[in-house]
């Protein structure tokens, strides 16, 4: 399979920073807060690859800089230092080295993101429809029937009435706020889609009706997917291979099935306990 | 400043219109850069003027820089040139600029100063028209902070304010902004092209006379120089269309002084209580009278 995104040595610190900080963090030391200068260590050292089509699980609690890190693929921060190329067809993309204009552009044509909450990702002023022809207008699509067609297109697919496409997403129940998400995500045709938390404080049923379309999306048009989750039931449905991380650090790393069977991390071995 | 240039002074102590002559050569300076960057709004220190912001200050400080003896002044207000603002002002320059000339003729003026219209009459490439701006940026409804515009703009974003043109047509089939429609000028920048109605919107485009936009408050200058594409906001297949003069019986309505169908008319109500429509600009209706009046005179 083709390479998508090489993550090398990836680290974002909240705060001012000291020399010491890398060496006073991470799971060894049981903390993310540099002990020096207070500044908070979100993710150091990160790196991985992802290939076309392929969904990829980061794992981890609360705090151990999942997010950071997708935000920081996704350009909503601004990582400290490391390098991110992503490989799109014939061109390839050195993510940091670009200016705003460009990673504007990556954002909205070949990029696609669902966040935990809502809020974040949709434009609650606006109805459901035009949040998906924001999106579309971002990438010149200038034409308002056409817009309106790929609109209903794309909610009809991932499962929200077409016939509510002209309400507020306001008047939506959670789970339709993600699927209205996932549509405008989705409503640019990305090879990349990043999840953080998407199914995260909505009821079972639903979870499971929303990973499904993931999957079912994953398979149709051959998305490649980073999906952000401390849910392991999440991670076993959908993920190829599973990354785990703790206070910012990669601490195991491999196949999900390998991961979740045979954990070799002390702190993976209790995650995997607990859940069961 | 040229070292053997004297500041003209009058008896009262002020310069030559009103404003001192470094802040006319800040306004010029901006003015120029405006020209340089079409519909990029330039930043200026708006001075004080003797009047309340809003009521032009930003038009008038243009207007008050670039103005010289020589110069004929018209100052429009709705149209009109004897509605009070537009007097006022006019009044204002005649006492600050001596041995400039005003005039009510579109014509006859060299700088026009206008708030919510363009004049009915072809400009000409020897005519500055000033138009007064109390909202300069087109995005500061879909986004507050204006450090997030500034980068909006200068990225040519301006998706936002296409989705609120979309919800406008899902909402009420129709694009809702009656006045102050954005423009892309140049094809880059959108600037609010001050409030005029959208019947004047397509003036702005290949307009042989430079246009001057100023927002006093706002603290912005910007320009549509002369012959500069000027695209107003729209979907390829919800084309942009100007204000409908058509009555029931599907004709344009005329000019109730004049009879002209070809003008931006306003809507009164006569001593009778009937409605009337009537030429927004009132140079335009007069001129179309006295020429009128000449023929029948001529027929005679």
């Amino acid at each position: 399979m083709n390479q998508m995104l090489e993550v090398r040595n990836l680290s974002k610190i909240h705060g001012r920073g000291c020399p010491r900080c890398f060496d006073s963090t991470g799971p060894d030391m049981d903390t993310n807060i540099c002990a020096h200068c207070g500044s908070v260590v979100a993710a150091h050292g990160v790196s991985f690859d992802l290939r076309a089509g392929e969904i990829l699980g980061i794992m981890g609690e609360s705090g151990s800089g999942k997010s950071t890190l997708v935000k920081t693929l996704f350009f909503d921060e601004t990582p400290t230092v490391g390098e991110v190329l992503f490989f799109d067809g014939e061109r390839q993309w050195d993510l940091f080295a670009l200016n705003a204009a460009e990673q504007r552009w990556l954002r909205n044509h070949r990029f696609g993101m669902v966040y935990q909450n809502p809020h974040l990702g949709l434009n609650f002023k606006v109805s459901a429809g035009g949040n998906i022809a924001e999106r579309l207008l971002m990438s010149d699509l200038s034409h308002y029937g056409e817009i309106r067609e790929r609109a209903r297109r794309l909610l009809a697919r991932t499962e929200v009435l077409p016939e509510r496409m002209d309400e507020s997403p306001k008047k939506f129940s959670g789970g339709m706020q993600q699927r209205v998400q996932i549509a405008k995500a989705l409503a640019t045709q990305p090879p990349l889609l990043f999840l953080d938390e998407v199914t995260t404080g909505l009821d079972l049923s639903v979870q499971a009706r929303i990973l499904d379309l993931i999957l079912e999306i994953q398979q149709e048009l051959g998305t490649a997917m980073i999906v952000v989750t401390h849910d392991l039931g999440v991670i076993r449905l959908l993920a190829g291979r599973t990354i785990v991380m703790k206070y910012g650090r990669v601490i195991e790393s491999g196949l999900t099935d390998q991961i979740l069977e045979d954990p070799q991390h002390a702190y993976t071995q209790r995650l995997v306990a607990s859940s069961l | 400043m040229n070292p053997g240039y004297e500041l003209p002074q009058n008896e009262a102590g002020y310069s030559f219109g009103f404003l001192d002559e470094y802040a006319k050569r800040e306004v010029r300076r901006t003015v120029l850069k405006a020209i340089c960057i079409p519909g990029y709004q330039t930043p200026y220190a708006s001075r004080e003027m003797p009047m309340g912001r809003g009521f032009g200050t930003g038009g008038l400080q243009v207007t008050l820089s670039l103005v010289g003896p020589g110069d004929t002044v018209k100052v429009i207000d709705q149209g009109a040139d004897d509605s009070v603002n537009a007097v006022n002002l006019r009044k204002f320059i005649e006492l600050t600029c001596p041995h400039v000339d005003t005039t009510e003729h579109t014509r006859d003026a060299t700088l026009i100063q206008s708030r919510h219209r363009v004049p009915e009459m072809p400009l000409t490439e020897a005519q500055v028209l000033v138009l007064q701006v109390p909202y300069p940026d087109p995005l500061v409804v879909v986004e507050p902070s204006e450090a997030r515009r500034k980068t909006m703009h200068g990225e040519g974003d301006y998706s936002r304010l296409l989705t609120k043109l979309y919800e406008d047509i899902v909402q009420f089939d129709e694009i809702t902004i009656s006045h102050r429609y954005p423009t892309r000028i140049n094809g880059h920048y959108v600037i609010d092209p001050s409030p005029i109605p959208r019947y004047d919107v397509p003036q702005l485009h290949q307009n042989r006379a430079l246009i001057l936009l100023g927002a006093g408050r706002e603290k912005k200058i910007y320009a549509v120089p002369p012959y500069s594409q000027a695209d107003p906001l729209a979907f390829d297949d919800v084309p942009f269309r100007t204000e409908d003069f058509t009555d029931e019986y599907g004709r344009r309505r005329a000019c109730a002084r004049c009879g002209a169908i070809d003008s931006f008319l306003d809507e009164l109500i006569d001593d009778d209580g009937a409605r009337i429509w009537q030429c927004s600009d009132s140079d335009y209706c007069n001129e179309r009278l006295a020429a009128a009046g000449k023929q029948e005179v001529a027929r005679a």
